[in-house]
């Protein structure tokens, strides 16, 4: 009776070790994330090493996509990444540090552009 | 002995390194030297030696580590204080031609000591302490999720206090304020050992800090009792969980900042310095990055004791628990986006400035809310006075003042005319002094029965609420006066004679505030001796709402024989109001994790690298660096980390428990 | 008794249990998957900063060598690929601990150490030329950043393979048990997490700047 209760109770606590595997790869997955990565950064080191784009902004944009796109091939096939694992808590505290990152790093720029502009002495400034 | 010799042995420590040529120094040391030679020589006497490392200093309970956070936090608050009043005192008599009797060079060491002290080593362990007492008991767990490292956490910080403490009798202190920034703590400007002191104090103490937030919120997120859902959680426990998100994004930025900074110290980097391409406005830029959440760690579980003490004392469920939550989390993002505020004045222009500007003021707008929702939980309740609820009320109305005078900060160009000031001065002090440590001392009040099983007495409590709140107001109000008069901040002499009145009546505030915390230790003192006639018998003295209250007072190593069920917010006093009764059989042997003394190894080793790396002592660096390696790889060969506390004991102490609530007509 | 009679919204009288009487003891290491993520984010944004600071001083040459001058890109594609190489000799090693295949683990481990080894010894290698060259890391904001970003990863793989072999020698010792599943567990996240700063490193700061 009151055991049926305490179980059902369990059933919103935080979790146990069985119910919320991390989940793991398959010998397949594996591979096709491996060979999905090999190709992902072989591209943009031609790009690079040819000089594939006249301009550098586009190649620069286009190295960065490619960049992105391999670190969610590893977060989904190497780290196994999940809205589920953890109840959705390692998911969240990605999304949160990737705000994060952000911040500091486009903030940092966008300030420190800022006082470089108006506060490097003029020296500095001919050396930059 | 050859040169070369001492060098290799000794690195740059020598002699002269002693400040034997400072009277106030020796002395403080002397007075050290005795009380602590005193104290060893009385817990020797007593034979409590075995007793501290066993029951104390290995252990991994967090009721145990939260005590000594704030026993280090308080130890270290007589410390900083008496920076506080060297200052206040010099500034008070430094006119008319005067210089005061500290020189600049003594000087800068403390007010930067003053600074680093009261921020790292009181308010961030009585904070940690009090999360780290009353986190598990109010999720109805029995420790946190990872209780070596909880242990590990507190003995780093401890390390990191050692270290402050032997600047001041080994070498000295950094000269450049609490952030030291670049140029000045570069290695041009700053090549004595000071910055390196403060350099790896921080490191080794963030450590600490950094892996208590991992652990704290892993606890809260893994280790909540079943039914207890997010929004069931009890206030403080929210407030808690945002505090350490924000100590795990944080502190990593201090970390980095301080590694490069030593870089530059150590191997000649050019990150902050004025030649091959350094630019100290970037030190300035992270160091802040840093430093706004840093105050919102400071403040938030200061805000989940109020809404605690609030509810409990107005006898009311906290008006719009749903709004404190989101107002929480708004806070806990927002501290990110406001953290230029801090340096208007280094010339990123209008645009930045504005846009910093803006968000500086949005942030304050979910506190206002939270101060309104305080309001309408004391609205219609049945108030009662007692110290937690005293420390309360002083927090609003100081608090309020603070913050408003942050927004008025927050525009630029007021900050133009005000920043460095004496009133910039005024306002971190008013929102940590009236926010943090009022916050602390309620917390104090209200759980320290719950700890010691007594309550602390009320008339000294009453006379320190007194002085600290009086002695608060004369130290800081004429500080916003000389701010707005343009006197500038960190200052060692004046020349214009009509500005000593208010330096004296600072200094006289200054003096209520030292009375209060004389009064502070007294009503430990006192209570201690009285303790029979202050004990708490029933576990609950103030009719608690949350799970904490639900156990004896102290409660026992595993805290509940059974994990409560919760069903509503407010579970300890769902629990009373359906009646609920308690179990009296039916225990079982509890799993529990067994202490150790790595911690302590580690933190010790750590003192040894760091104090080897300050004095350029490169042996003792290599060889204690592949100490903490060799110790920390062999405590994870140690497996068998835990025991079972036997069913007799379980029985044992809840049964004495049975008996005590039956005497209380439980 | 704990439980007591209540009504509910159906006027059933059902008995509400305050405590777990009976609790089923909470398999150790619970809380550990998600406190080493937590970990991982606050070293993620570590490396945010030294990016940071390698952006804002990457430009700062104070007359000396620029990423073009330095920069050899062929060596940094083996290096990639030592790195690579290492994640997915890792990823077997942990399908055979699922499939409690002891020996086959213990030896992808051995691999995935040699390629984190390749990978070290060729980073080590373009430092020590670097430094030779008169670029070492007090040259000029730019190297600072250069060698801190790229040299703390570096440390972070030294870390790495130090904690493989102690891993290695307890599982020798202990087996496949739980406790050691969990640090392998960890080890893979640590070491995958490090390729995908290595994606940032290799783009931002190689080939970006080869671009300048």
């Amino acid at each position: 009776m009151s055991d049926t209760h305490a179980h059902d109770a369990h059933a919103d606590h935080g979790d146990h070790g069985h119910g919320d595997h991390a989940s793991h790869g398959t010998r397949g997955s594996y591979i096709k994330g491996f060979f999905l990565s090999v190709i992902l950064t072989a591209i943009p080191f031609w790009i690079v090493m040819t000089d594939a784009f006249k301009d550098p902004s586009t190649a620069a944009l286009v190295v960065m996509v490619f960049a992105v796109a391999q670190i969610v091939v590893h977060m989904i096939y190497f780290l196994h990444m999940s809205g589920k694992s953890e109840g959705g808590w390692t998911m969240m505290a990605l999304i949160f540090t990737i705000i994060l990152v952000v911040i500091t790093l486009s903030g940092s720029i966008w300030v420190m552009y800022h006082m470089n502009t108006n506060m490097m002495p003029m020296q500095a400034a001919a050396d930059m | 002995m050859n040169d070369t010799l001492l060098k290799t042995i000794f690195g740059r420590l020598t002699l002269e390194s002693l400040p034997l040529h400072e009277p106030i120094v020796v002395a403080t040391f002397a007075m050290v030297a005795i009380g602590g030679l005193g104290l060893v020589a009385a817990l020797t006497y007593f034979k409590v030696w075995g007793y501290l490392w066993n029951q104390w200093f290995t252990s991994v309970d967090h009721k145990k580590i939260g005590i000594m956070y704030i026993i280090l936090a308080i130890v270290m608050l007589l410390r900083g204080f008496s920076d506080a009043i060297m200052m206040r005192a010099q500034q008070a008599m430094a006119f008319n031609g005067s210089e005061g009797y500290l020189t600049a060079h003594h000087y800068d060491q403390v007010f930067t000591a003053h600074g680093v002290i009261m921020i790292f080593f009181v308010a961030m362990p009585l904070v940690t302490g009090l999360m780290n007492y009353v986190v598990p008991l109010q999720i109805g767990a029995r420790d946190v999720s990872f209780p070596f490292l909880n242990n590990f956490s507190f003995w780093m910080t401890a390390a990191g206090a050692v270290i402050v403490m032997m600047s001041l009798f080994i070498g000295e202190f950094a000269r450049t304020g609490w952030l030291a920034m670049p140029p000045l703590s570069g290695l041009a400007y700053s090549p004595d050992v000071g910055v390196d002191y403060y350099i790896w104090a921080l490191q080794i103490a963030g450590i600490g800090t950094l892996l208590s937030g991992v652990n704290l919120v892993a606890t809260i997120v893994k280790m909540r009792a079943p039914g207890m859902t997010m929004m069931k959680m009890p206030i403080f426990t929210w407030t808690s969980l945002c505090t350490n998100i924000l100590i795990v994004a944080a502190f990593p930025v201090l970390t980095a900042v301080l590694a490069m900074l030593s870089l530059d110290r150590y191997i000649g980097t050019a990150f902050f310095t004025n030649d091959s391409g350094g630019n100290p406005m970037m030190y300035v830029n992270l160091i802040w990055i840093w430093g706004h959440p840093e105050v919102y760690i400071l403040v938030l579980p200061a805000f989940g004791i109020f809404s605690e003490v609030t509810s409990t004392f107005s006898g009311k469920r906290l008006f719009g628990y749903s709004s404190m939550v989101y107002a929480t989390l708004v806070i806990t993002i927002l501290a990110y986006l406001v953290w230029l505020h801090h340096f208007f004045t280094m010339g990123s222009g209008a645009s930045v400035n504005s846009f910093f500007g803006i968000t500086t003021m949005i942030i304050s707008i979910p506190t206002g809310a939270k101060i309104f929702n305080w309001l309408f939980t004391m609205y219609k309740g049945r108030i009662r006075f007692e110290l937690p609820m005293m420390w309360t009320i002083a927090f609003m109305v100081t608090f309020t003042i603070g913050g408003m005078t942050g927004v008025l900060l927050a525009v630029p160009p007021a900050d133009f005319v005000l920043h460095n000031s004496l009133f910039l001065v005024a306002h971190f002090h008013n929102v940590i002094i009236g926010g943090t440590l009022f916050g602390m001392f309620a917390g104090i009040n209200y759980w320290f029965p719950k700890a010691f099983g007594f309550k602390l007495n009320e008339t000294w409590g009453k006379i320190s609420f007194w002085c600290w709140v009086v002695g608060f107001y004369f130290a800081f109000m004429p500080l916003y006066v000389l701010g707005l008069m343009g006197v500038t901040r960190r200052m060692r002499y004046f020349d214009d004679p009509n500005l000593q009145i208010w330096f004296v009546i600072a200094a006289f505030g200054a003096a209520l505030i030292a009375a209060g915390i004389g009064a502070f230790l007294m009503q430990i003192f006192v209570s201690i001796r009285n303790r029979e006639k202050l004990a708490d018998l029933t576990g609950d003295p103030w009719n608690g709402r949350t799970l904490e209250w639900a156990t004896s007072s102290p409660p026992p190593d595993y805290n509940f024989a059974f994990t409560p069920i919760v069903h509503d917010l407010d579970a300890w006093y769902d629990m009373k109001e359906r009646k609920a009764v308690r179990p009296v059989s039916g225990f079982k042997a509890i799993h529990m994790p067994s202490g150790t003394g790595t911690g302590v190894v580690l933190a010790g080793l750590s003192v040894a690298f760091g104090f080897a790396m300050i004095w350029y002592i490169w042996w003792l660096a290599g060889l204690t660096l592949v100490g903490i390696f060799a110790t920390a790889i062999f405590h994870t060969f140690n497996y068998k980390r835990d025991f079972h506390i036997p069913v007799e004991d379980v029985i044992a102490s809840e049964d004495a428990r049975t008996r005590q609530l039956a005497t209380q007509g439980a | 008794m704990s439980a007591i009679p209540m009504k509910d919204g159906l006027n059933e009288t059902k008995p509400v249990s305050f405590y777990d009487l009976d609790e089923h003891e909470h398999p150790d290491g619970g809380s550990t998957m998600l406190g080493f993520w937590m970990y991982l984010m606050s070293d993620c944004l570590i490396f945010a900063v030294l990016f940071a600071a390698y952006a804002v001083l990457g430009n700062s040459y104070a007359g000396g060598p620029s990423p073009k001058e330095i920069f050899e890109l062929p060596l940094v594609a083996v290096n990639t690929a030592m790195l690579l190489f290492s994640s997915i000799t890792y990823g077997f090693a942990m399908l055979s601990m699922e499939e409690g295949r002891q020996r086959i683990m213990q030896m992808w481990l051995v691999f995935t150490g040699l390629f984190g080894l390749a990978f070290l010894s060729i980073e080590m290698y373009e430092f020590a030329t670097l430094i030779h060259e008169g670029a070492g890391p007090t040259r000029s904001a730019f190297l600072s950043s250069f060698f801190t970003l790229v040299g703390t990863h570096g440390l972070h793989v030294t870390m790495g393979l130090i904690w493989l072999v102690t891993l290695m020698v307890q599982v020798q010792k202990h087996g496949l048990i739980a406790a050691n599943k969990r640090r392998l567990m960890c080890l893979s996240m640590f070491w995958h997490f490090l390729d995908v700063i290595w994606i940032g490193v290799f783009t931002f700061v190689y080939l970006m700047g080869t671009l300048r």
